[in-house]
């Protein structure tokens, strides 16, 4: 473990059970597969992987709105696997998450000064206390105190957003969990809470788990990244490397796929076409999962997964027989 | 001959909050063998377009002229309609899984629309059905036609989808956010798809997306739509390599990207556009990205306020903008 680490995780499994099937139960369906990675305090940790990796299930065991089935969720040095909900009450004002459907997760109900003031409430804050704070963290998150007693449906979705980011950052955590934060906004109200995210860091150094399918925001926003595929880490690294020499095929692949806005850059590369669809989690393949989409799969990737370890300089770690970065 | 010609197209709703102007009279056209690309924000007005171009606006004023091929489409008969659309222009959707009726097999689905504008026998449709699925990728089609939608994973379902656009031969296809839904490595499979039967085929078609780097990839010709107007139009290098209009530059500058810097080192700040797309209700006056425009803010003119600037060309190849400016307005 590291010692800086604000958020550790070992072997983390999520196995949903199956369905009936006459008298008979299918078997589980393993969405997350055992994962293990750190987020370290005050860093971006970018969890990017298409739809059904798991990365949005891994985000919700993280703040326990799901209870894994295996493994191990350390939250500043303090395991919080198997806590109840009374004894994870107090650690919550330090543990929270941002939402991708900014109204979905604002109740319609409440005006704006009551959302942000409900995690204070929570913890007890004093009321004057509260109003105080209210007030400075929709400045902080750039709305204007004449926005407290509005409802959710009278703002925009980034303005929504924004009020579900102080509500997050309303206890001062040391890590918030963005799941998909900017994936239903706008382009340009995207880069508009990009910044936003990006400047709260570095004003109360708090940490974030990022996920998201976008790899170009990602990209922007975070210091690493871990790259999923049906329900396990193919690799994870400092962005440099994973994005400017990645070692997994399916992170080449991902990379590739991205249309680039320059038509001239387009036309020139060279793609690398990923046949068929993501494999369902219900019926994984064997060994390494990804072999069937692989185009340099070889006889021991259709029978042994390959463990995530080292590969090359740094603390960049690959899942794969064969690595492709280039210092192999 | 063009294939298209759209001028001045205007579509208006009434609504119980008032009249909502969702196009403000745009011109366009496209060519067969050719891309053209609209794209835009959510309220921009590039859907709504594409629906007026098809006939496919439910209780809208639509006005202005759409010329398919020498017929005059805005006011015609609903039958004259009727006999284009999906037969010589054909639309996909973004979500395959509403488009497609889910009681029907995809067989089906694509053997009735080529009985009903050819009036073929149930065996050539059904023939022509598992063809057509085989020309869009989908492995074993004699089998898989006799499938149902929710039996298609969502890249099949998007090829199903084109399938059944293509079964009838059209020479305009209009794709709506055709990949939004779709994982990175699956769209790049589905645009592959879209700019080979370009080629072969000669099709014209238009490709309305909010994301740039898909517009790049496929698109010859672009429009930029921003609050209803067309607001930039050009071929696609000269769009992406010199912008004109301040919005698409906004709009580019606020693009995270895979390709440029950061790699080795720190990213460059996104450059966000102030503010919110405007309200369709109560548009800003004159030039509707006024009240987010760096040039307004930095030299205000009466001319951006007084009235909705026209589309004027800018440089030679036909590259137009619409912003009174005199950076933008003067040819270069």
């Amino acid at each position: 473990m590291l010692t800086d680490s604000v958020l550790t995780v070992r072997e983390l499994q999520m196995t949903f059970p199956g369905g009936r099937e006459g008298l008979r139960r299918r078997p589980g369906v393993k969405a997350v597969d055992g994962l293990s990675f750190d987020v370290r305090a005050g860093e971006t940790l970018g969890l990017v992987g298409e739809s059904g990796c798991g990365k949005s299930t891994t985000g919700r065991m993280l703040v326990r709105l799901l209870d894994p089935t295996g493994g191990r969720v350390e939250f500043q040095g303090q395991d919080i696997t198997r806590l109840g909900q009374r004894e994870l009450r107090p650690l919550r004002s330090r543990l929270q998450i941002i939402f991708q459907d900014p109204f979905a997760s604002l109740n319609p109900r409440q005006t704006v000064q009551q959302i942000i003031a409900a995690p204070l409430r929570a913890q007890g804050v004093a009321t004057a206390e509260i109003r105080r704070e209210v007030r400075d963290l929709v400045r902080l998150v750039g709305l204007a105190p004449e926005h407290l007693e509005r409802y959710p449906y009278q703002f925009s979705g980034g303005q929504a957003q924004r009020i579900g980011i102080a509500r997050a950052l309303a206890t001062r955590p040391a890590l918030v969990v963005a799941d998909e934060p900017v994936s239903a906004l706008d382009v340009s109200i995207q880069a508009q809470i990009v910044g936003l995210l990006e400047r709260l860091q570095r004003e109360l150094g708090v940490a974030y788990l990022f996920i998201a399918h976008d790899l170009a925001v990602v990209k922007h926003i975070s210091h690493r990244v871990a790259v999923m595929y049906l329900g396990r880490i193919v690799e994870i690294g400092d962005k440099a490397q994973v994005y400017g020499d990645p070692a997994h095929p399916y992170t080449k692949a991902l990379l590739s796929a991205v249309p680039l806005p320059d038509p001239a850059a387009e036309r020139a590369r060279e793609r690398i076409v990923l046949l068929g669809d993501p494999p369902s989690p219900a019926n994984p393949p064997s060994g390494c999962t990804f072999h069937p989409r692989c185009p340099q799969a070889q006889q021991i990737c259709r029978t042994e997964a390959p463990l995530l370890q080292i590969a090359g300089p740094g603390r960049r770690e690959v899942a794969c027989h064969f690595p492709q970065n280039a210092a192999h | 001959m063009t294939l298209l010609q759209v001028r001045d197209l205007a579509v208006e709703f009434s609504t119980a909050e008032g009249l909502v102007r969702a196009v403000k009279g745009v011109d366009f056209d496209v060519e067969r063998g050719r891309t053209l690309g609209i794209v835009g924000e959510s309220g921009s007005g590039k859907s709504v377009t594409s629906l007026a171009v098809m006939g496919l606006h439910r209780g809208a004023e639509v006005t202005g002229s759409v010329d398919f091929d020498g017929t005059e489409l805005i006011g015609a008969p609903d039958e004259t309609v009727r006999r284009l659309r999906g037969r010589r222009m054909a639309m996909i959707f973004q979500d395959a899984l509403t488009a497609l009726h889910p009681y029907f097999t995809i067989g089906d689905q694509i053997a009735e629309a080529h009985r009903e504008h050819f009036g073929s026998s149930r065996r050539t449709a059904w023939a022509r059905a598992v063809e057509v699925l085989g020309d869009v990728g989908i492995p074993e089609p004699a089998r898989r036609a006799g499938e149902y939608p929710h039996q298609f994973s969502g890249g099949m379902r998007q090829r199903a989808m084109i399938a059944l656009a293509l079964s009838c031969e059209p020479e305009l296809i209009i794709a709506d956010e055709p990949t939004t839904a779709l994982d990175v490595t699956v769209q790049a499979q589905v645009l592959d798809l879209l700019m080979k039967l370009k080629e072969e085929r000669g099709l014209g078609i238009i490709m309305i997306t909010h994301d740039l780097g898909v517009i790049a990839r496929v698109a010859d010709d672009v429009l930029v739509m921003y609050g209803g107007s067309a607001v930039e139009q050009a071929d696609a290098d000269a769009l992406f390599t010199a912008p004109r209009h301040p919005y698409t530059r906004g709009l580019l500058d606020s693009l995270p990207r895979l390709d440029a810097g950061g790699a080795q080192g720190e990213e460059a700040a996104l450059r966000a556009i102030p503010g919110s797309p405007p309200s369709l209700l109560s548009p800003p006056a004159g030039c509707a990205f006024h009240p987010r425009c760096p040039l307004y803010a930095a030299a205000p003119q009466a001319a951006c306020t007084d009235a909705r600037p026209p589309l004027v060309q800018v440089a030679p190849s036909g590259h137009r903008s619409a912003c009174v400016h005199p950076e933008v307005a003067s040819p270069c």
